[in-house]
């Protein structure tokens, strides 16, 4: 391998003709902007505006980011905490707008997330299907046709008129992987959270994705896992300080990689 | 035109570069994810009251009980000017309340529950409707208690009350805006909240709400004059309480201050609403 890691990867070619996209990325760069000093009090605030010392510094999560996901692919995405990963994901699942450059996303997203995100532990398991399946932008009466095909999915008839908070974590991770996967989406995020649950839930969740796949989603994933990405996905990106290092097959850039963040 | 003819599938479903302003981004979403908003409401209800006896008890209890000592405090001292005080503060209190919690729970709502925003994409504005939607509940619920105490004192009902709904709706809207607006200072600022409450409890002072506004005078009636609230609550208390249709004056006001106070909040809010994921 080069010892000089800062040169961008040749192994991003162009992407050959008739290929379908399902994210694309052209030069994108989000800026986040934080005061220097962490101003979160009103009266703080007041005090240093009319002093005007208020100095911001910025700090790019990313930088001109660009590359491809084609249609039907298992893409990965790899690189040290603080690579920003997740904040390529938020701009993909339109939960932040790019400071810079062009997202473009081809049908429905759907966004794994920690389970206990569109959750309310107060309300009945039942309600929170509900809720999420809300949140996720399904129609109430939509959703009420699927319910039964949900909570069984999860294992938690039992229980679904039971307040949420009396949930064990892994049925909580169980309903959440059931009402964000009941519809087969065009592009799923994956965002290392597919060890929900136990041994025979997990086997059932790899089978879903397996049969998403077939159908033809893309999947877009995040991990650590380095031997995961190679197992499961075709391709892959590495990010490094927001910047793109390199993108091609899954097995060669995890190779770079591990090669860089071994010297 | 576009005159390069793509395939239906090759339509982009969402391009960062083609998306509406947030002016008008917020609407459509809002409007598009009604089914969010309508179970945010209810599960916001059913937290509060199916939970507990003790929350509908306390809706329904709270303007009475606050009813109750500003009637000991002050009915003896109005009882010229205000026969049957206690509607008359009852009638303030109703719409005083919804104003108050529901400002004061939309930026709360939007602190604390906001962290879904940086995970998944939901319109923004959810969080402030959502709290003006709980408030009606509330506000009608808080009905029955004022029609218990008109009836009990033998006030009467006038046909001016058909104009009740205008008066609740343009609150609502007033509301709204307010609620929009000090939402987006209150996600810069974590202190805001105290801060507003303490503005909002001397606006009570300056609101005639338990007083008369014959008892101030004239400079003070003058200064009343560029308090949106005064409009609102005589909307809400001509009818009620002296049994009169509003006069054409007085809607006029409290409908450019209801139109006026949602344009302004609605802007300042949307301004912020791509900034809001790196806030929360």
């Amino acid at each position: 391998m080069p010892s000089d890691t800062s040169a961008e990867l040749a192994l991003s070619g162009p992407i050959e003709a008739g290929v379908a996209t399902a994210v694309a990325l052209d030069g994108v760069s989000v800026q986040y902007r934080v005061p220097r000093e962490r101003i979160s009090s009103f009266k703080h605030y007041a005090i240093s505006w009319l002093k005007r010392d208020i100095v911001f510094e910025s700090f790019w999560a990313l930088r001109q980011v660009s590359f491809d996901v084609r249609r039907g692919e298992v893409f990965g995405l790899i690189g040290p905490n603080g690579a920003g990963k997740s904040t390529l994901l938020k701009v993909i699942s339109r939960v932040l707008q790019p400071t810079g450059g062009r997202v473009r996303v081809f049908g429905r997203v759907a966004p794994l997330l920690e389970s206990s995100a569109g959750f309310n532990l107060e309300l009945t398991g039942r309600e929170n299907v509900f809720l999420y399946s809300a949140v996720l932008g399904h129609r109430r009466a939509d959703t009420a046709s699927r319910l039964d095909r949900i909570v069984a999915f999860a294992g938690v008839e039992q229980f679904i008129d039971a307040p949420l908070r009396t949930y064990s974590s892994g049925m909580l991770a169980r309903l959440g992987f059931a009402v964000a996967t009941d519809v087969r989406p065009d592009i799923l995020i994956v965002d290392e959270v597919l060890s929900v649950g136990d041994a025979e839930f997990q086997s059932k969740s790899t089978d879903r994705i397996e049969q998403f796949r077939a159908s033809g989603t893309t999947i877009l994933m995040v991990s650590h896992d380095l031997d995961a990405i190679t197992k499961l996905c075709s391709r892959a990106a590495w990010l490094e300080h927001g910047h793109l290092r390199g993108v091609g097959p899954a097995a060669d850039v995890v190779a770079a990689y591990a090669a860089a963040t071994v010297t | 035109m576009n005159v390069h003819m793509s395939p239906i599938e090759d339509i982009a479903s969402y391009d960062s570069d083609r998306v509406r302003r947030p002016l008008v981004r917020e609407a459509v979403d809002l409007i598009q994810y009604r089914d969010l908003l309508s179970q945010m409401v209810v599960n916001i209800a059913k937290a509060r009251y199916k939970r507990s006896i003790l929350g509908v008890a306390w809706t329904l209890m709270n303007p009475v009980l606050h009813t109750a000592v500003l009637t000991v405090a002050f009915a003896n001292i109005f009882r010229a000017s205000l026969p049957r005080y206690p509607v008359y503060v009852l009638a303030g209190l109703v719409c005083w309340n919804f104003f108050t919690t529901t400002t004061v729970f939309a930026m709360n709502s939007l602190i604390w529950g906001g962290s879904i925003l940086g995970r998944i994409y939901i319109p923004r504005t959810i969080f402030a409707a959502a709290a003006v939607g709980n408030g009606l509940t509330s506000l009608g619920v808080a009905l029955i208690p004022l029609a218990a105490t008109m009836l009990a004192m033998g006030h009467p009902f006038s046909l001016a009350l058909v104009t009740l709904p205008l008066a609740v709706l343009l609150l609502a809207a007033f509301v709204f805006g307010v609620s929009l607006l000090v939402s987006s200072v209150a996600v810069l600022f974590t202190d805001f909240v105290e801060f507003y409450q303490v503005i909002v409890q001397a606006l009570f002072f300056l609101t005639p709400v338990m007083y008369p506004v014959e008892i101030l005078p004239t400079w003070a009636v003058s200064l009343l004059r560029f308090n949106p609230l005064f409009y609102l609550l005589e909307m809400f208390r001509k009818p009620v309480y002296y049994g009169q249709f509003p006069d054409a004056a007085t809607t006029l006001v409290a409908t450019a201050a209801s139109v006026g106070a949602l344009v302004v909040g609605w802007i300042a809010f949307t301004r912020r609403v791509d900034e809001l994921p790196y806030r929360i």
